[in-house]
């Protein structure tokens, strides 16, 4: 059964001014299609052909890997937006960010300095590892936590295409806008599953 | 002494409509200074200060990472700028045509894998055109890496690259790296190319 793209949870103008109208169309529309569309063709007559997203996540290599994590990645980092940003950390991921970084502060500026360092194209992450303790990683290109037995609970896009429409070279100005985007509310709900 | 930002010998919005005026200005202004500027800082006080370029490229395995990035990034930018102009496209000619020949089979064949190899560049990177000592191959390396760098798979002298990093073309083409790269071909300066080949 061939994969398709998911349905954004809101208008593709609905997290303007932060990420336009245009990029969402891009970024949504042509490469997160596209990633689709590649692992659909890739997949065909493979051992993956009838495998879960995630199990292809976890197993594969190459081109089927890169087109994999970066559906699985997109998609995540499309549900953890929501226009205008919604609520705050609910109490345990609050406390468990005040316990592994000090303070929220802390955290944001930690997790925004990962976002400006990560060279080239790739992801930020805070995971939660075995033991409950968050971190926060810097993936390159397609790279997904999952596979280092790690569970993401917020993600950042850093490649070009999410933000050179809107802020060309200033990758430090989008992700200070993304944190008036984040849905607390998902993530903590994330935060809180096992 | 410290590295430089060259200015560029044609103007920003020569290159359009292949390469447009705004992308070219961020392009040389910001992304390319701001390597200039921090390789300068990477280096400051160091045993690589007063090396060139090409030497500390060389030797990359030794240095920090931000050396890498950042040297990398400058390099290969002096060279994209040195290899297009707007009198550029066509095809090489003479002694540089003949090598092409004799590791390609053909210009075409040499030009579809070049543009391949850039197509299928995963991520930020760089698609090179490089003289090895078994001739000429096609490369592409990650993020500023290039082939003069001793952590390079294919080591030589690049004599020609293209830059496809999403900033070098997303005001542009935005999804759509193939159309850029098969622009590209407009500009190439071959005498320029032909050069480095002969440098």
């Amino acid at each position: 059964m061939a994969f398709e793209l998911p349905a954004l949870p809101y208008g593709q103008s609905g997290l303007e001014p932060v990420m336009s109208e245009k990029t969402m169309g891009f970024h949504y529309g042509k490469h997160h299609q596209a990633y689709v569309n590649n692992l659909n063709s890739l997949i065909e007559g493979t051992r993956f052909a009838n495998a879960s997203l995630n199990d292809i996540v976890m197993e594969s290599e190459g081109g089927i890997f890169n087109n994999a994590a970066q559906v699985w990645n997109h998609t995540f980092f499309f549900e953890s937006v929501t226009p205008g940003g919604r609520g705050e950390p609910g109490e345990e991921l609050a406390r468990a960010i005040d316990r592994n970084f000090g303070s929220f502060e802390k955290f944001r500026d930690e997790f925004g300095k990962a976002g400006t360092t990560l060279f080239g194209s790739g992801w930020v992450w805070l995971v939660k590892n075995a033991t409950g303790m968050l971190d926060i990683i810097q993936e390159s290109n397609a790279g997904n936590p999952l596979r280092k037995g790690l569970t993401p609970v917020l993600t950042l896009d850093v490649w070009e295409h999410a933000y050179y429409l809107d802020y060309q070279n200033r990758r430090p100005d989008y992700i200070k806008a993304f944190w008036t985007i984040v849905d607390w509310q998902k993530v903590g709900n994330r935060y809180l599953q096992v | 002494m410290s590295f430089k930002l060259p200015s560029l010998k044609y103007e920003y919005n020569a290159l359009e409509p292949h390469i447009d005026a705004r992308t070219m200005e961020i392009h040389h202004t910001k992304h390319h200074a701001a390597y200039t500027n921090n390789l300068n800082a990477a280096i400051e006080n160091s045993d690589m200060a007063g090396m060139s370029i090409e030497k500390i490229m060389a030797g990359i395995s030794k240095y920090p990472v931000a050396v890498r990035n950042n040297g990398g990034g400058f390099y290969n930018h002096n060279l994209f700028w040195e290899i297009m102009s707007p009198d550029g496209g066509g095809k090489p000619a003479g002694e540089l045509l003949d090598a092409i020949n004799s590791s390609f089979g053909s210009f075409g064949a040499f030009s579809d894998e070049f543009s391949r190899a850039a197509a299928t560049r995963f991520g930020s990177g760089w698609a090179w055109l490089v003289r090895t000592d078994n001739g000429l191959v096609v490369s592409s390396t990650p993020n500023q890496d290039n082939p003069l760098m001793d952590i390079a798979d294919v080591k030589g002298t690049p004599i020609l690259g293209i830059d496809v990093w999403e900033h070098a073309y997303y005001l542009n083409y935005q999804n759509r790296r193939p159309d850029y790269i098969e622009a590209f071909w407009n500009v190439v300066d071959w005498n320029a190319v032909s050069e480095k080949f002969h440098g």
